[in-house]
Parts: C-alpha cells; structure tokens; sequence
C-alpha cells in the first residue's frame, strides 16, 4: 500500500490468512466507522453553516437531507456514530486494563455490535418523523 | 547522576511524545457526555423547524453546547484520520495526505464557528 515499498516481507496485520473473529471485526469497524464520521462532521458543519446563512439554505439542505439517497446517509451516520461510541468506551476501558481478557473482549464485542444496532433503530424510530416535518418547511 | 532531558520530558524521538494519545482519549471522553447531550437537544429542535432550531443555537447553553462537540468532534477526528494515513499511505502522499487532513479539520471548525457566532449575534 504504501507508495514505493519494495520489502518482499508480508505487512502485518497479514489479514489474508488470519482467521476472522469478533475482536478483529470490531477493530476494522471502529476505523471504518471513525473515517465515515469524517463525512458526518462535514454534514453538521455543513447543516450549522445553512443554519447560519438563512431559511432559504436551510431548507434547500433539509430537502437533499430528507430525500431518500439523503435519508440513507443520515441512517450510515447513525450506525456509525452508535458503533464507534459504544465501541470506543470499550477501547477506554482497555486503557484502564479493564476486560481486556480473551473472553471478556469477544463478549463485549458482540454486546457493542448488537447494542449499536439496538441504538441506531431507537434513534430512527423516535426521530423519523421529524425529517418529513422539515422537509414541508417546518 | 544526571538525568537526561529527554527523559525528563519523556517526548522521545518524534518530540511529541504521548500528545496524540492523550487528547484522542480526553476528546473521546468529552464526546461521550457531549454527543448524547447534544443529539438529544439538537433532535428536540427539528420539531420546531428552522425558528426552532436557529432559537436553540442562539441561545447560550445551545451554542456552548453545539461549540464544545464540534470542536471537540474536529480534534478527534483529525488524530484519528491521521493514524489511518500514517497507517496506509507512505512517502509525499503521506505528507499531502496529513496536510489536507489539517486543514479540513481546522477548516470546519473555523466555519462552525463563524457559523456559530453568526447565528448568535448577526440576526
């Protein structure tokens, strides 16, 4: 991946032949998820400046926002931001030693993964309505 | 016995020492009391529409509010994507990479702000 590189050496992590487990996939999800919110952020301090620049940006945001291509990645951030929240106080708590155990860390993997999930559906299912609210001009 | 500064410091060899790793951790943990707090004002708001929502972000506690996540989020964010980069790109894209990683942080925070103040005080 890096540009340049000409060791014949496998990089590590060497993921073609490991194989897959919980930990692993919270990991690469913590990442993932943590680069998507990059966009997320993006979205508020875009929604933040449409606020700031009047009723007529505003509403033209919530329109691109409250269409379906908008609503699906409303929902992405949604998950992402569940996931790498929950998932990050794992990661705080490891720093503390704290179920950082072999067991422990696949439980608590699995418990983030359904929780995050759990999360997300509530946030929609309470806030759902609120985007057709504003996409009528509120 | 002389103790050595750089061990006094504990900086090392990149002389930034653990900076990135202790603000990952104090920003993540603002933003755990942050995030809920602001997702719960920011959601009571849309009920209202724009007048609502421009109500809230004006009035002291929302601003502070919505100031302290965003700026806590652009920190995070930008030590995180860092990593991913010194992770999987290497030599002048590294740096490019880095750079640009910088200044979109740095540049949506100073929009937020502006935004922020806007709204507050611009009418």
């Amino acid at each position: 991946m890096s540009t340049g590189w000409s060791d014949p050496r496998p990089l590590s992590p060497f993921t073609s032949v490991w194989r897959w487990h919980v930990t692993m996939v919270t990991s690469i999800l913590h990442r993932a998820s943590g680069v998507a919110l990059y966009g997320g952020v993006f979205v508020l301090v875009a929604w933040l400046a449409a606020a700031a620049e009047g009723p007529k940006a505003y509403m033209k945001l919530m329109a691109v926002m409250a269409s379906w291509p908008g609503r699906a990645l409303l929902f992405g951030f949604t998950l992402a931001l569940s996931f790498h929240l929950l998932n990050g106080v794992r990661y705080l708590l490891w720093d503390k030693g704290i179920g950082y155990d072999k067991e422990t860390a696949d439980r608590t993997a699995w418990v983030v993964i359904i929780l995050a999930a759990i999360l997300t559906l509530a946030i929609w299912v309470t806030a759902y309505w609120s985007l057709d609210l504003l996409k009528v001009g509120g | 016995m002389r103790t050595s500064y750089k061990n006094v410091t504990g900086l090392g060899a990149a002389h930034k020492g653990v900076g990135h790793f202790i603000k990952q951790r104090v920003t993540a943990l603002a933003l755990l009391i942050l995030i809920p707090l602001f997702l719960f004002q920011f959601l009571s708001s849309f009920t209202s529409g724009y007048n609502g929502v421009m109500a809230w972000l004006g009035s002291p506690f929302g601003a502070a509010v919505t100031f302290l996540v965003v700026s806590a989020m652009v920190v995070h964010m930008r030590l995180g994507v860092q990593t991913a980069i010194e992770d999987y790109f290497g030599g002048s894209l590294r740096k490019i990479a880095l750079m640009l990683n910088g200044l979109f942080a740095l540049g949506l925070w100073l929009i937020a702000v502006y935004a922020l103040i806007k709204i507050s005080f611009g009418g």
